[in-house]
Parts: structure tokens; C-alpha cells; sequence
């Protein structure tokens, strides 16, 4: 709702001087055709009010219900409805008030053409303004959420930039690497090999490609491969693929922030060995994932555990595919499932 | 000679550190530890002068752990945490190691840790632990000690919180646990939209309550689901009304 123009102090001095103006206005011409000071000042007090309240009637509803477009003509009919309704109710009112005046019937009569054309004048004067006014302050509004839309995109960009380094998993296996080169400099070197494959097939592919299974399967390998030097026996995982499923496909990085989840939950959440299991078969026309992980039932309630990384997901398969049934999770003793559906059909 | 141990759930993290440790003669590592719990125990064990302690580890982090020790020993961070999120530590420990660091680094670390200790102004692990607590994981649950074993209390399954001397009792379904901290440190550190101090002695977790009842004059009491009546003092009623939004 936009706040009315009346609503600013200045604004509505201006607007009540205007009023009496008028109101003197009305008075003086009145008593120069010939009709009394009281009966003058009677008259111009009671039209002018009423005057007054269609003005305020008309701003009124302008705040709420603003005309689109060409419909001038719409604004013509209320403004001419509006002040014919004025007229009666005037020259009801008058007669009630001022018909014991002498040759006062007579006078109203003449002027009514007038008054009836000053009016529609005037209010037509305040619709034209209050359109202008709200029309702007819309305008306003609209850059302002604009502006405020850029901002969060942006910020969404600068979070998924730093999602996509992954500092934390980047400066471990660095240090990991490190660790290697003194006593084992072979397998430093195939490490290093590893995460620049794994850190360039995160940089140059778009969230919104589409690759097979296999592909993501062979990054996903580049992850956990180095995952499992990190972490040493602690990590051990289990990939089971139905053969028909091996080119069914899905939406880039898609697969491995499930399994990142998964590691993390698993690995933060016991002190034993963790065993991660992927599953992945056709299903009808869903391509179905299963990434298992245990968890600790007793100290972590699941949905603090599976935390960030799958709310994200959530997130993405939703804009894809505008559904929110498309990731869920199961829980059976101490295993967390995490399951997602991926339609094939509209690729 | 000086007693260390190294805490770390990477092997080749552990590994690197004892690497480097290897170059300091008069500092003995006395064990590795794979996570909070070995570090627990191996900590009274051998009473170490300095640990090297990662952040990030299984079911306890290097901070709820420092929290169970009595007398914790002085701390070095070896952590892959950013820069910023350590900054607020960075008064308190020793020093930090950001993974990957190198033995220049390290050794710089080791003087510090040397120096300060023959100055005698080795800062307390207290103070380190008590700027850790706001950190953003530490007000999800709460670690304590029960006799030998470590409980992990997910904040939400706590009903409320008692004052008692120097301890706080934490009072659960299973009944209460202790822990050596001030009202003032749970105030702040759990969340203010869940828990209310509804009384000097008192915090509540708001989810837990059915109703509350006036109860002598200018006094409240809220009741529990679990029948458990908890006092509200004048301050605290207007508090839980504005969290509870009446």
C-alpha cells in the first residue's frame, strides 16, 4: 500500500489553503449575485465539504486500485459519476437548508450548470495528480526491489563461486599433499593430478548442462579418490549402478555434493569407519539415486546432520525442474539415505 | 623436555606435524589421536604441556573438547579453517597453523609457544574457550561430561537450565548433567529465540513450555510439558512475552 500524497505535511497545507480559497471564493460570488452573507456562507460550507469528501474518496481509492494502461476513459466515468452524485446531494442539502431565502430556488437553479462544471473540473484535477503521484511512487517501489533483486543474485553468485572452491576440502588436501611429498612423492604427485582434474571439471562445466551417469560417475571417482587420502581406512565406499542406468542423465555437479554430504555427515558424526553405498537404477522414467551414510541416531538428529549441503540441492532440483519431491531422506537405524529422483523425460 | 600430543582426524595431517616435530629435540610427542575422545583420554594420561589440535574433527570439535579438560594444557590450532573464522581465537590460542603450513611456520609457532611460557604469560585456554563458544556450531549442542563417558546434548533436547554454584545444571528427559560454566555463558551463547532467561537462576528452551501461570504476587511460573514448574522472575516474564511474541 503507497502512502497518499496527503500524507506529507506540506502537501496537505497546500491542499487545505487551496479548500478555503475556494470556500471564500464561493462565498464572494455568491453574495455579489445577490444572496445574503449567512445564506452564502451557508451554501459555500456545505458544497464545499462535500466537495471535499469526493476528493478525498477519490485519492482514497487511487491507493488502493491504481488504473493500468488506456483506461482514461474509466477515470472520465467515475470523475463525471462521482460528481453528478455531488450535485444531487448538494442541491439537496442546500434546498433543505436555504429554501426560506428569497429567490434563493431560483439561483440555484442557474448556477447548477456551473457548479456542476467547476466541480468536475476540480476533481478531475485531483484524480490527474493523485494518478501521477502514485503511478511515481510505484516507480520508486519497482526500482527499489529491482535493485534489491540484483544485490541478492549477486550475492548468491559470490556463494556459489566460494561453494565451488570449497576452501576447506581444497586446503586439506593441500596439506595432505604436502604430507606425502617428504616420504611418498609418487603418490603426492598422482594427488595433485587428481584435484586439478577434480577442481577443473568443477570450473568448467554449468549447473545447467546436462551429462550421463558415467561422466559424473568418473568425477565423482576424482572426489572420493582423494577423499580416501585424506582420511585414510576411516573411508570406505561402495558404488553399485544398475548397467541401464550408465547413460541416463543428469544435471552436472549434481551427484557429488550429495556424496560430499553424505562423507561429511558420516565421517563428523562417528569415530568408526565410515562406508559410504551409492545405488542408481532406472525407475520408471526417473533416473533413482541412493547415497547411504551411517550417523549416530543417539547424538545428532538427522535433520541438523544432513544440514547445508542438501537444502542447496533441494534448492537447484527445484529450479530444474520447479518440484520439491525430487530429494528425500530415510532414516533405518543408524543409516542415513539421502534419494533423489531425476526425470528423463524432458531433456 | 615437554610433552606433546597431536590431535588430528587426517593421518597425513597427523603426519606432517610429526614431521616437523621431528626437528625439535627437546619436544616429545607422546601420542596421535584420531579424534576428540583419544585426545580426551590421552590428555589425563600424560598431562602434555602443548597439543596440536585441529578444529573440525568427528562427534566433538577441538573446542568441545578443550571444554571437558579441567586444566586444559596450551593450545596450537592446526586447522584448514579460514582465516576469518579463526581471527576471533587468535587472542586466545598460542597460535594457528592454517593448513598447508610449512616448517618455517611451525617453528615460528614453537617459539611463541616457548617464549610465552618461560615469560609466564601464557594466555589461559580458559579465555580461548569462552570466545570459541560463539562460534556458530558450539550453540547446536552441548558437550558434558558424565562421570567417564561424553554426552552430546542437542540443544533442543534440553528443557531448561538451573543454576547451581559454580555449576550449570542442564536438565534433559534423562534427567540433569553438569557443566562448569557461568548462566551468563549460556545466555549468550545459545540461541535467544529458543532459550530465555527467565530468572537469575533460570533459562527455559521455550519449546518446552505449556502455559504460564501467575504465581504469588508480580511472580510467574512456566509450566513444562513435562509438569516441571520453572520460575519467572518480573525481567524474565517480560522477556519470554516478547520472544514468545504476546
Amino acid at each position: 500500500m503507497s502512502k497518499s500524497p496527503l500524507s506529507i505535511v506540506r502537501f496537505r497545507i497546500i491542499f487545505i489553503l487551496c479548500w478555503l480559497v475556494m470556500v471564500a471564493d464561493h462565498i464572494m460570488v455568491l453574495h455579489f449575485f445577490g444572496l445574503p452573507w449567512q445564506a452564502a456562507i451557508i451554501d459555500s460550507a456545505i458544497s464545499n465539504s462535500l466537495l471535499l469528501l469526493a476528493c478525498i474518496l477519490v485519492m482514497n481509492t487511487l491507493r488502493y486500485y491504481l488504473p493500468r494502461g488506456k483506461q482514461y476513459i474509466n477515470i472520465f466515468s467515475i470523475c463525471l459519476f462521482l460528481t453528478i452524485i455531488w450535485l444531487l446531494l448538494t442541491k439537496l442539502l442546500l434546498k433543505l437548508a436555504l429554501e426560506h431565502y428569497p429567490g434563493y430556488n431560483e439561483l440555484l437553479q442557474q448556477s447548477l450548470s456551473i457548479r456542476f462544471s467547476i466541480s468536475f473540473l476540480l476533481l478531475g484535477c485531483v484524480t490527474m495528480i493523485s494518478i501521477l503521484w502514485f503511478n511515481q511512487l510505484e516507480q520508486i517501489e519497482f526500482e527499489e526491489r529491482k535493485t534489491d533483486a540484483e544485490k541478492l543474485a549477486k550475492e548468491a553468485e559470490l556463494f556459489k563461486l566460494r561453494q565451488q572452491l570449497q576452501p576447506h576440502f581444497l586446503f586439506n588436501s593441500l596439506n595432505s599433499i604436502n604430507a606425502l611429498i617428504g616420504n611418498r612423492p609418487e603418490e603426492a604427485r598422482k594427488m595433485v593430478q587428481q584435484l586439478s582434474d577434480f577442481l577443473r571439471g568443477t570450473i568448467k562445466k554449468e549447473e545447467t548442462q546436462w551429462v550421463t551417469l558415467q561422466e559424473e560417475l568418473q568425477y565423482l571417482q576424482l572426489y572420493l579418490d582423494i577423499e580416501k587420502v585424506r582420511f585414510g581406512n576411516r573411508l570406505t565406499t561402495a558404488i553399485n549402478i544398475d548397467e541401464t542406468s550408465f547413460q541416463l542423465k543428469l544435471p552436472a555437479l549434481l551427484l557429488q555434493p550429495i556424496v560430499e554430504n553424505a562423507i561429511k555427515f558420516g565421517l563428523y558424526d562417528t569415530t568408526d569407519e565410515t562406508l559410504i553405498e551409492l545405488y542408481a537404477s532406472r525407475q520408471e522414467n526417473d533416473l533413482v539415486i541412493k547415497v547411504t551414510n551411517p550417523f549416530d541416531p543417539e547424538t545428532s538428529s538427522p535433520k541438523q546432520g544432513a544440514g547445508f549441503g542438501l537444502k542447496s540441492i533441494q534448492r537447484r532440483l527445484y529450479l530444474l525442474f520447479a518440484r520439491a519431491d525430487l530429494l528425500s531422506t530415510d532414516i533405518k537405524e543408524n543409516i542415513f539415505t539421502t534419494i533423489v529422483k531425476i526425470p528423463q523425460h524432458n531433456i | 623436555m615437554s610433552k606433546i600430543i597431536i590431535i588430528d582426524d587426517e593421518p597425513l595431517a597427523r603426519s606432517i606435524t610429526k614431521e616437523y616435530l621431528a626437528k625439535h629435540p627437546q619436544l616429545e610427542l607422546m601420542q596421535e589421536c584420531n579424534n576428540g575422545f583419544e585426545g580426551l583420554k590421552a590428555i589425563q594420561e600424560f598431562q602434555p604441556d602443548l597439543i596440536f589440535l585441529d578444529i573440525q574433527m568427528p562427534k566433538i570439535n577441538g573446542f568441545e573438547m578443550l571444554e571437558l579438560i579441567e586444566q586444559p594444557p596450551s593450545v596450537i590450532f592446526t586447522t584448514a579453517f579460514d582465516e576469518y573464522a579463526i581471527k576471533a581465537f587468535e587472542a586466545h590460542a598460542i597460535d594457528y597453523l592454517l593448513k598447508p603450513f610449512n616448517q618455517e611456520r611451525f617453528d615460528k609457532a614453537i617459539a611463541k609457544w616457548s617464549e610465552q611460557k618461560l615469560s609466564n604469560t601464557a594466555k589461559t585456554t580458559q579465555d580461548l574457550l569462552e570466545s570459541a563458544s560463539h562460534s556458530p556450531s558450539q550453540n547446536q549442542r552441548i558437550v558434558v561430561k558424565n562421570g567417564t563417558k561424553i554426552k552430546i546434548i542437542p540443544v533442543h533436547e534440553v528443557q531448561y537450565l538451573e543454576a547451581a554454584d559454580d555449576y550449570v545444571k542442564i536438565h534433559t528427559a534423562e534427567g540433569y548433567f553438569l557443566k562448569n560454566k557461568t548462566m551468563n555463558h549460556f545466555e549468550n551463547t545459545l540461541d535467544g529465540q529458543q532459550f530465555v532467561r527467565s530468572h537469575r537462576s533460570y533459562i527455559v528452551n521455550i519449546q518446552q513450555i505449556t502455559r504460564i501461570d501467575p504465581y504469588e504476587k508480580e511472580n510467574h511460573v512456566a509450566i513444562l510439558r513435562s509438569g516441571i514448574k520453572v520460575p519467572v522472575s518480573r525481567s524474565g516474564y517480560g522477556k519470554l512475552k516478547e520472544v514468545l511474541g504476546l
